[in-house]
């Protein structure tokens, strides 16, 4: 307990300070600045509590005490609320206020009346918890089957009068996703090439089948890693853009204001995104086919010597027309499956920021699932075509 | 007399070769209210955001309880602005916390404020731009545009701000929220001895709440007093806005109140 003889009123202070009057110890000064800046400076709330808990544990000991706050330079709510809340949410019998102060407990006694409802618990496991996966999940479900039904519709309306079509968005698309990829597939596709031309020239030259190089760097990328790389990207890249863009317009109202105006979201959202990737998709593939390829011939020129003339020469009896046009096709299936699921996560975005993120972040690890899955779905049919 | 609270000197502003401000001065004194101003495009919300520091004039200084807010330092920024509580006109909740995290925020964020303290005073601050305790744990997204401004101004008063700024209070309101918003605003500058900053369209608001108004047109303030004073000056923009149709009504209603308040 403090136990100073300074007369309070005279004491100019930058802290709160809380303490009882030795000549009379049923009397508590409080006196300085109560204001929330001054009570949250480093240890003045440790150091007030325990002027408190000096004076008695006991709600009514406190209670029993005068109060005097004729001293306090200044109050606002924070510090009325500790006061408040020290009392126990009740004015204590003997209290003297400076004018003006009353006005703070007043509020503050009008304010105790509500208490926040409680959230309703939460299990971790639970058969609810369960059911709610399996209903999220099959809502996903539901949810792609309607988004590709509703393409198809769009599909016929676009085949039925191709003028009136999207074509705008459609060639924005493609320019997007497309065009502005070619830097990034190229760059990934070169390297992936070196890699694995440098890792493949050294096992085969142990059991010197170097030229073979050819054989397995055009198999794997162009019916394998081509496409796959390029769908991974793609998905990075336009994937999250396009559930952005679509989460964006949610929160703003424009996908509200286009249904108003009469634009429908399959017509000039989904279908010109879908359409759009499905043809740039298979021109990226290409397009990191050759790059990878080039890497590949560049490391096998520095690590095995093999000529870019032979490398080019040998490549059309190395690997059959067949996969390239696999390969090709994996483009259009996986730039499909990319949007669809993109626009997808896109129109689930419901109108807050945590939702925004979430949603991106699921669009995108979805859109590289499907797309392994699929993948592996081509592994299985074309089985056998190709070698 | 005391430090002005706001204190701007030969700002100008200028985004690329747009000039959108040109040598404005300005003061503003403890406890008053004092409302901003003029037409779209006057840039009224830009020289708020400068108040605020979030934005930097081309020339001039800002000063904000004598201190100059381009130059100091960030910790001090950081002080200077907890003395400071802007509502945005959008409200600007944290859309991924509830309405009682939200008003919480500034609160938590201090780090020395015991949890039960921190609930008490939220619902305080709650009670006292009249939203109930049912509400505190509704998400921004579920909530009615004057309850966003509600929580937004409950949340800008959170730290019990000594300087207040509000971009538009009432836009977005109807009549009737409006007024009460309004009278909620007076009543907190009451109790709390605040000073206030607004920008505003609403002539009510204004006539209402501003006991100075900066008008702002041709990029400076071309008249800065209270309503009558300049109601007095004589510039179209003046004309159009006191004096049309709609600003007589207010002005009307206005001292109708008066005389009956006397």
């Amino acid at each position: 307990m403090a136990n100073l003889a300074i007369p309070v009123t005279t004491t100019v202070s930058v802290t709160p300070i809380l303490r009882s009057d030795p000549a009379q110890p049923d009397l508590l000064t409080a006196s300085g600045p109560w204001q929330v800046h001054a009570l949250t400076q480093a240890g003045v709330l440790a150091r007030l509590d325990a002027v408190l808990d000096g004076t008695g544990n006991s709600q009514a000991s406190r209670m029993a005490r005068g109060w005097d706050l004729t001293a306090i330079s200044a109050l606002d709510h924070i510090g009325a609320q500790w006061l408040w809340n020290a009392w126990g949410k009740a004015r204590p019998a003997k209290l003297t206020l400076a004018p003006g102060q009353d006005d703070f407990f007043q509020r503050l006694e009008q304010a105790n009346a509500g208490l926040i409802p409680a959230a309703p618990p939460t299990h971790s496991v639970s058969i609810a918890a369960l059911g709610s996966v399996v209903q999220g999940f099959s809502q996903h479900v539901f949810g792609l089957i309607g988004l590709i039904g509703q393409f198809m519709l769009d599909m016929g309306r676009f085949a039925r009068a191709p003028l009136l079509g999207p074509w705008k968005e459609i060639s924005a698309n493609v320019f997007h996703a497309g065009y502005q990829a070619l830097g990034i597939t190229a760059l990934v596709g070169f390297l992936i090439g070196v890699v694995l031309s440098y890792l493949s020239a050294q096992q085969l030259h142990t059991f010197g089948g170097d030229i073979y190089l050819v054989n397995i760097l055009g198999m794997s990328i162009i019916r394998e890693l081509g496409p796959l790389l390029a769908a991974i990207l793609v998905a990075g890249r336009s994937g999250s853009s396009i559930t952005a863009q679509l989460g964006v317009m949610r929160v703003n109202e424009e996908l509200d204001a286009m249904l108003v105006m009469g634009l429908p979201h399959g017509f000039r959202l989904i279908l010109p995104k879908v359409l759009a990737l499905a043809v740039s998709m298979p021109l990226l593939v290409i397009w990191t086919d050759a790059m990878a390829l080039a890497g590949g011939m560049v490391a096998a020129k520095l690590e095995l010597g093999l000529s870019p003339h032979y490398f080019i020469n040998k490549l059309p009896d190395a690997v059959p027309l067949a996969n390239y046009w696999i390969g090709l096709g994996k483009g259009v299936v996986f730039g499909t499956l990319i949007a669809t699921v993109a626009c997808h996560f896109g129109f689930r975005i419901k109108a807050n920021t945590e939702s925004l993120g979430a949603g991106t972040t699921s669009s995108v690890v979805t859109a590289i699932t499907v797309v392994i899955l699929a993948d592996a779905v081509f592994a299985v049919v074309f089985n056998g075509v190709g070698f | 007399m005391a430090a002005p609270v706001i204190e701007v000197n030969g700002l100008s502003t200028r985004f690329g070769t747009v000039v959108v401000h040109e040598d404005i001065d300005l003061q503003v004194a403890q406890g008053e209210i004092v409302a901003l101003v003029g037409g779209s495009g006057s840039g009224k919300t830009t020289l708020l955001r400068q108040l605020l520091g979030l934005a930097q004039p081309s020339a001039g200084t800002v000063r904000i309880f004598g201190e100059d807010i381009h130059q100091i330092d960030s910790a001090q920024l950081q002080r200077l602005r907890n003395r400071e509580g802007m509502l945005f006109q959008q409200g600007a909740l944290f859309s991924a916390l509830t309405t009682f995290d939200n008003v919480a925020q500034p609160m938590r964020e201090l780090r020395a404020l015991p949890e039960d303290l921190i609930r008490d005073a939220v619902l305080l601050k709650l009670q006292m731009v009249g939203l109930s305790a049912q509400d505190a744990l509704k998400m921004p997204a579920d909530l009615s545009g004057g309850m966003i401004k509600r929580v937004a101004l409950a949340r800008a008063l959170a730290l019990e701000p000594e300087l207040l700024f509000l971009d538009e209070p009432t836009a977005g309101l109807d009549p009737a929220l409006s007024d009460s918003f309004v009278a909620l605003i007076a009543s907190l500058h009451q109790a709390l001895h605040l000073t206030v900053v607004m920008v505003t369209h609403d002539l009510d608001t204004l006539l209402a709440l501003a006991s100075k108004i900066a008008v702002l047109a041709e990029r400076r303030i071309i008249a800065y007093g209270s309503a009558e004073q300049v109601i007095s000056v004589d510039h179209a923009f003046i004309r159009e806005f006191f004096l049309g149709a709609r600003g007589r009504r207010a002005l009307q209603v206005l001292s109708h109140a008066a005389t009956g308040a006397a």
